[in-house]
């Protein structure tokens, strides 16, 4: 590189110093760290949440705490680990520090936006947080604040609901900007037909932004009016209809949870090429299944429904919908393993990341259409099946599509690359613990018991054992993971530019980046994934 | 796509430097749209609730906008259309280089705001006068119908009052744009998008007015 004397973005003066020039900067680079290091806390805080929900549950009976405190604690986990992590996740930290370094683009197309969006972002998690700390004790209605029990219950759930929407104000600016970034920044040659897959990810996730999020933003107002000023909406006792509630929730909620997955798809995406060192397989067919996903995605919130007192051709049309998405889903995976096929594989860590997503994201998959299907529904809906299934596809598919992505961008971001066997390890033991974890709770569920309950019953016992023993194992790999990373940031060693030999655009470029990323916009002539070695 | 940036040096050394120096009309103009696209699904959620109810109540939805005067109404959806042509005349004025004529025209345009707001404000007053407010022990003793129609009227109306003065927020900032020559005949991408949510918050209000005051 010639330019190797300009300084990088972390380095890089600006108007202010230090902590200030974190905090006012526009630089996509530097907010999608904002980003990253603010959601990774609420992450430990969620993940914390769950340790000790996992260690009331040992065994049948009071261990920890009093039944209320544990309604608290897993609507906590339930809002930060939904609105704090998962929904902006992969797409607020690593969309915004490499969509515009694969566009070959300076930035973002409105940076400042993209730092109010941050802003809005952490107001939304103080006023969430806050509403453990004021009025009449932490709300304990779970995340999914159904009425009429969020309109009668003492907590205040006025502050969670509203700090939800702050949020979602966050999501929504935040894919206008990504959207309008794609429209207008492509660097020259940069076709529709030659945006890495990642971006197209992040294209369809910005349009499922903009028209769903407003949805609950509206839903949520009406609970923070029900409550303040008495206005009926959803209580039956003066008219309202809490079933309309859940559907306006989840046209919503529903369409939330490819937010989360669609770009963790795009990072998979990304991964599994450079590691085969083949072009992805059907490129086409992954784009259209991006869409497909984003906009069937509209139509299946019933499914989430089908006990809540729905017409039975209303339940069967979204359980057909429902399995209509599965196949968008399927196809990105058959062109993952085909993208495998004759591939000359490297075993390093983020690849290893993308097999283990593939394996909890298809056992999420298929379990999705068991609760999908009408009859095997009605047998484990609000049970740990769905516990398990959820976890599964969110913590399983985005969760780890996250640290895949930290594997894989780590040495980009801060020009160190990480020890990778101690990574291996790490993901040995995480994807261990992941899997001791949730599937008993499979098991649990088809057996009946059910979920959000402070107590069970003893049969339930065994199961709920293997499930906390699991939990321990998996915040081991966790920590490991963590400290390893960290480890890397402080290493002192040579700045390694494209250490996977890989094809996008930010391969090109030093490590890590300077603060504009390109000092001559780049001119593409080539699709995303040609490899020089094949 | 990408304005040159001349001397290099100069722009690394003076923060923040990509901001300032990249302007894309065409941009500002799409994420606009984009987010006059996630408005117009706000609204919708409520039409929504609206239909919803409308057809679990009709009687009484019919007897409870019978309540609310058309004259009202009328008027206010008067106003609003001919600030959506006076936010254009602006826009069209300042393109032809008129700082004058765009003045004028948004001046008119923030003042008939303003005179939708005064009549709202005396169309809610009279209610909360006979004790008809989201709340109150009146609203209470309503039938279940009736209470919703006068929740959702409050509700959407209130909001769409919202963005009434979200609205001449930006148009005012507009106007003081034009007057320090902010805006120009070459840079005029706020006014235009202001005009563009001003011509939102009147098609809002286009449908808010049949809803509420015309249906049987």
């Amino acid at each position: 590189m010639e330019n190797k004397h300009l300084p990088n973005y972390l380095e890089y003066q600006g108007k202010y110093k230090g902590l200030m020039g974190w905090l006012t900067t526009t630089d996509h680079k530097r907010i999608g760290l904002l980003y990253f290091y603010s959601m990774f806390s609420f992450f430990l805080v969620g993940a914390t949440l769950g340790i000790l929900m996992r260690l009331e549950l040992i065994a049948p009976g009071k261990q920890l705490m009093e039944a209320q405190t544990y309604n608290a604690l897993f609507t906590l986990h339930g809002l930060t680990m939904i609105f704090l992590f998962v929904i902006p996740g992969v797409a607020a930290v690593f969309g915004n520090f490499f969509l515009p370094i694969m566009l070959g683009a300076k930035d973002v197309a409105f940076p400042k936006l993209n730092l109010l969006s941050w802003y809005l972002y952490i107001l939304g998690a103080l006023i969430v947080l806050s509403s453990q700390f004021m009025g009449d004790g932490p709300p304990d209605t779970g995340w999914t604040f159904y009425a009429p029990y969020s309109l009668k219950t003492q907590t205040n759930v006025v502050a969670a609901v509203f700090g939800a929407f702050v949020l979602g104000f966050s999501s929504i600016l935040t894919g206008l900007n990504f959207i309008t970034t794609m429209h207008r920044l492509r660097a020259p040659g940069m076709g529709w037909k030659r945006m890495p897959i990642f971006a197209w990810t992040l294209y369809a996730t910005g349009w499922i932004q903009i028209l769903a999020t407003p949805i609950v933003g509206i839903t949520l107002l009406m609970i923070a009016a029900e409550r303040l000023l008495g206005i009926g909406f959803f209580d039956p006792a003066i008219g309202g209809d809490p079933i309309l509630y859940q559907h306006l929730f989840w046209t919503y909620s529903h369409p939330a949870v490819y937010i989360m997955i669609l770009p963790a798809m795009g990072v998979i995406s990304e991964i599994i090429p450079t590691f085969s060192r083949k072009p992805i397989f059907g490129y086409t067919a992954l784009i259209i299944s991006s869409m497909a996903i984003a906009f069937v995605g509209y139509f299946v919130w019933g499914h989430h429904m089908f006990t809540s007192g729905m017409s039975d051709s209303s339940r069967w049309i979204f359980s057909f919908l429902s399995f209509i998405v599965a196949i968008p889903s399927a196809v990105k995976v058959f062109n993952w393993t085909a993208t495998l096929y004759k591939g000359s594989i490297r075993l390093q860590t983020p690849f290893w990341w993308a097999m283990g997503f593939i394996f909890v994201f298809m056992i999420g998959g298929f379990s999705g259409l068991v609760i999908g299907s009408l009859a095997t529904d009605i047998h484990v809906h609000d049970t740990y099946f769905v516990v398990a299934h959820f976890h599964y596809i969110v913590f399983g598919g985005t969760g780890f599509a996250f640290f895949a992505a930290m594997h894989y961008w780590w040495p980009k971001i801060y020009g160190r690359m990480y020890n990778t066997k101690i990574a291996n390890v790490g993901l040995a033991i995480f994807f261990s613990g992941f899997n001791i974890l949730y599937f008993p709770m499979f098991i649990l569920g088809l057996r009946g018991m059910p979920r959000r309950y402070y107590d069970y019953l003893p049969q339930f016992t065994d199961g709920n054992v293997i499930s906390t023993i699991g939990s321990w194992i998996m915040i081991t790999g966790l920590l490991i993971l963590i400290v390893n990373l960290a480890k890397a940031k402080k290493m002192t060693g040579k700045a390694v530019d494209d250490p996977w030999d890989g094809s996008t655009l930010e391969w090109k470029i030093q490590s890590p980046p300077t603060l504009e990323n390109f000092e001559e916009i780049p001119v593409i002539t080539g699709g995303p994934y040609e490899y020089k070695d094949r | 796509m990408n304005t040159k940036t001349g001397n290099m040096e100069n722009v690394i050394q003076t923060h923040p430097a990509h901001p300032d120096i990249h302007r894309d009309d065409t941009a500002s103009k799409l994420g606009m749209w984009l987010f006059i696209f996630s408005e117009l699904l706000l609204f919708g959620g409520l039409f929504i609730v609206y239909s919803v109810y409308r057809y679990m109540n009709h009687v009484a939805f019919d007897l409870a906008h019978r309540e609310l005067s058309v004259t009202v109404g009328l008027i206010n959806t008067i106003i609003l259309l001919i600030s959506s042509a006076t936010v254009a005349m602006s826009i069209t004025a300042i393109q032809k280089n008129d700082k004058k004529a765009s003045l004028i025209f948004l001046s008119a345009t923030i003042l008939l705001a303003v005179i939708f707001l005064i009549n709202k404000y005396f169309e809610w007053g009279s209610k909360f006068e006979h004790g008809m407010y989201p709340g109150s022990d009146l609203m209470g003793m309503l039938s279940n119908g009736d209470m919703l129609f006068f929740s959702l009227y409050f509700f959407m109306t209130g909001l769409h009052a919202v963005h009434i003065l979200i609205g001449l927020g930006l148009l005012s900032a507009s106007l003081i744009k034009i007057r320090k020559n902010k805006i120009r005949s070459d840079k005029y991408s706020l006014l235009e998008n202001s005009g563009l949510y001003w011509h939102l918050v009147d098609l809002i209000w286009i449908f808010l007015f049949p809803l509420f005051y015309l249906i049987h």
